[in-house]
């Protein structure tokens, strides 16, 4: 058989791009994601299941969660950095690096933030090596993309708070220790810390979904939920709280969503080297190999975009239009190219036996949350015009 | 208990290799790694080091050229510091030469107990290392599968063929390590930035001390392997179980 020359991201030069501390982040992310994800993802998968603890202190102590957050047992890598270690867990699975996100760029970045310094003393340093598991409830079953209107309400009673209401697709909120609750108040919108055994706090489990199968997904109810004066989180009241951590959180999907794009590239080129139909390799055929090459071509100018976006956060001057531009175009390529790698894939295409219908399914969710792809469309457009097309 | 674990950078597996057309040696102008079957013997080190208390794991490597992101590897798993010999004419040594120069890198600090794999990924000599305990004047234990140490007496688990041996000697000695036998670590990311900041002593071979190194092998040609027979093939019509068995039995497995 011909050896094929060029890997997607050799062919771009992307190892030029990056330090050697970025090489070796991304290295030890890939081995782990080899060894400990994919011999068992498609199996969680279809049973709908994650091993989530075990997974936390796993990820934990490669120092993951939190990675990008300075002290409190952070490691306080580099934005690009951050961005490769998430690109490495999607390729294993878009439920992995969710669950990640969550932990570290939600419920942590929330925390470190925006929180006092007990607060950051007594939570961050056991999520950041994951034996403490958190989520982020700013979703409502009727209030996605504009959370303003959310209706989870937080009364003062005494020097306690009073939450109620409702919080909707929440990952990890069956098997969270803490959940940080965005709710309106008196004085804006507040976030508060809330132990998940605190009495009037419940999690549903939402069962029956197509994507993103290998993560927890839930439904969070506060009934009634008394907290102290001290979990109202000091620094924020306002709705810049909780878009500051989506905005990380989406800054690690515009990478996450080109790993899936380029695990099921992958596939799909060691698949066409092996499929035999009238007597030769479909990729030797020019109708397969035109698919490798727009693939391809989209996949590595998406990520000298993402890397251009990361190379922005670090110096600090990354606006959050910037990173609507890329996670509208990662995850609109990565669908597409999960898509196309079905097609070459055939038949086998469609089972758990090759990564590339999980990866695309689990795009669907992406394409959709932290952001869907229409408020991230809008938001370039208002860019770009002034106009504001949300507010009609 | 301070140990010196020989380490080797090598070119990257996932990139196709070249042989220089003129020395026949392995092309090693690109981005080295670790060598995998090193970072067994680093697991070993870091974990004989935590379990008597204190130490130092340092590493002892050679390269044509000033080369550290392989070391960096193994300091991000753990280790404390590095020693590299790096010098042009290193280029091209062979097992004898490679032994000499990391025999007086180890002597420059004290230890207790030399690692290194039983052999290299690129190379396959398998020589260097008892080379490395002959001119130190230090026992050497090969294909060690679990290393303890007690009362500053060596205890090792030697793989054979059939099992393992236990075999004791006094420290200072050698190890090799076989690959498989201990879970490398992962780096974590905390190791991976505080890597940059561990020491590595870069040195040419003047400043070892060995004298002149002249490398006495030379490799005349190269030829491609055999290509494999293709195996047989048993077509199952009632008996195939005895022709396996037959051959099972043929090449005494049974």
């Amino acid at each position: 058989m011909a050896n094929a020359t060029q890997t997607p991201e050799g062919l771009f030069d992307i190892d030029g791009l990056l330090t050697d501390e970025e090489r070796e982040i991304r290295s030890v992310i890939r081995k782990y994601v080899e060894k400990r994800i994919k011999p068992d993802v498609a199996e969680w998968f279809e049973n709908g299941e994650l091993p989530a603890r075990e997974l936390a202190i796993e990820l934990g102590k490669l120092g993951v969660l939190g990675m990008h957050l300075e002290g409190y047992g952070c490691a306080g890598a580099g934005a690009v950095a951050y961005g490769l270690a998430c690109l490495e867990l999607e390729a294993g699975d878009s439920g992995i690096r969710s669950l990640v996100s969550v932990q570290g760029s939600l419920a942590m970045k929330a925390i470190h933030a925006f929180g006092s310094e007990e607060q950051k003393q007594q939570w961050l340093p056991k999520m950041a090596t994951g034996e403490v598991l958190g989520c982020f409830g700013l979703t409502e079953p009727d209030f996605g993309s504009n959370p303003a209107g959310m209706r989870t309400r937080a009364k003062r009673d005494g020097k306690d708070w009073l939450l109620d209401g409702t919080k909707m697709w929440i990952t990890n909120g069956n098997i969270a220790d803490v959940a940080v609750v965005w709710a309106r108040t008196d004085e804006g919108i507040r976030g508060f810390i809330v132990p998940t055994d605190t009495p009037g706090f419940s999690a549903n489990l939402v069962h029956r979904k197509l994507s993103l199968r290998a993560s927890i997904t839930s439904e969070l109810v506060l009934d009634n939920v008394r907290l102290p004066e001290d979990a109202v989180l000091p620094g924020v009241s306002s709705l810049r709280g909780p878009l500051t951590c989506l905005n990380e959180a989406r800054f690690g999907i515009l990478f996450g969503a080109l790993g899936a794009a380029r695990d099921s590239l992958e596939s799909a080129i060691r698949y066409g080297m092996e499929r035999i139909q009238f007597d030769h390799p479909i990729a030797a055929y020019q109708l397969t190999q035109k698919k490798y090459a727009d693939m391809t071509v989209e996949f590595g100018k998406g990520l000298l975009l993402a890397l251009h976006i990361g190379r922005l956060k670090e110096k600090g001057t990354l606006r959050a239009e910037q990173v609507s531009i890329g996670k509208f175009n990662s995850v609109k390529q990565a669908l597409a190219i999960t898509r196309e790698c079905r097609s070459i894939l055939g038949a086998n295409g469609i089972t758990l036996e090759y990564p590339v219908m999980r990866h695309m399914s689990n795009l669907e969710s992406v394409y959709t949350y932290e952001g869907t792809h229409e408020m991230h469309t809008l938001v370039i457009g208002e860019a770009l015009t002034g106009l504001p097309a949300y507010r009609i | 208990m301070n140990i010196a674990v020989c380490v080797k950078q090598i070119p990257d597996q996932s990139v196709p290799g070249k042989l220089d057309p003129g020395t026949h040696n392995l092309v090693r102008d690109g981005k080295l790694i670790l060598d995998d079957s090193d970072s067994y013997g680093v697991e070993m080190a870091l974990q004989l080091v935590d379990r008597a208390g204190g130490g130092e794991v340092t590493l002892i490597s050679m390269a044509p050229n000033g080369e550290v992101s392989g070391i960096r590897t193994a300091l991000a798993m753990g280790a404390d510091r590095a020693v590299l010999v790096s010098d042009p004419s290193l280029a091209g040594s062979d097992a004898l030469t490679t032994a000499k120069v990391l025999a007086a890198a180890i002597r420059r600090n004290p230890f207790d107990l030399v690692m290194a794999a039983t052999e290299s990924t690129d190379g396959y000599t398998g020589t260097v290392p008892v080379q490395v305990a002959e001119i130190l004047d230090i026992p050497s234990v090969s294909f060690a599968k679990k290393v303890e140490i007690e009362n500053g007496i060596l205890k090792v688990q030697r793989q054979t063929e059939s099992g393992y041996d236990e075999v004791e000697c006094p420290l200072p000695a050698l190890v090799t390590v076989t690959a498989g036998v201990v879970e490398p670590r992962y780096p974590s990311f905390k190791g991976i930035m505080a890597a940059k900041s561990k020491p590595v002593d870069v040195l040419d071979v003047a400043a070892l001390g060995t004298g002149p190194l002249t490398t006495s092998q030379e490799i005349v040609s190269v030829r491609a392997a055999e290509e494999r027979a293709s195996g047989t093939v048993v077509v199952d019509e009632g008996d195939a179980f005895r022709q396996v068995v037959e051959f099972l039995e043929a090449i005494k497995v049974i």
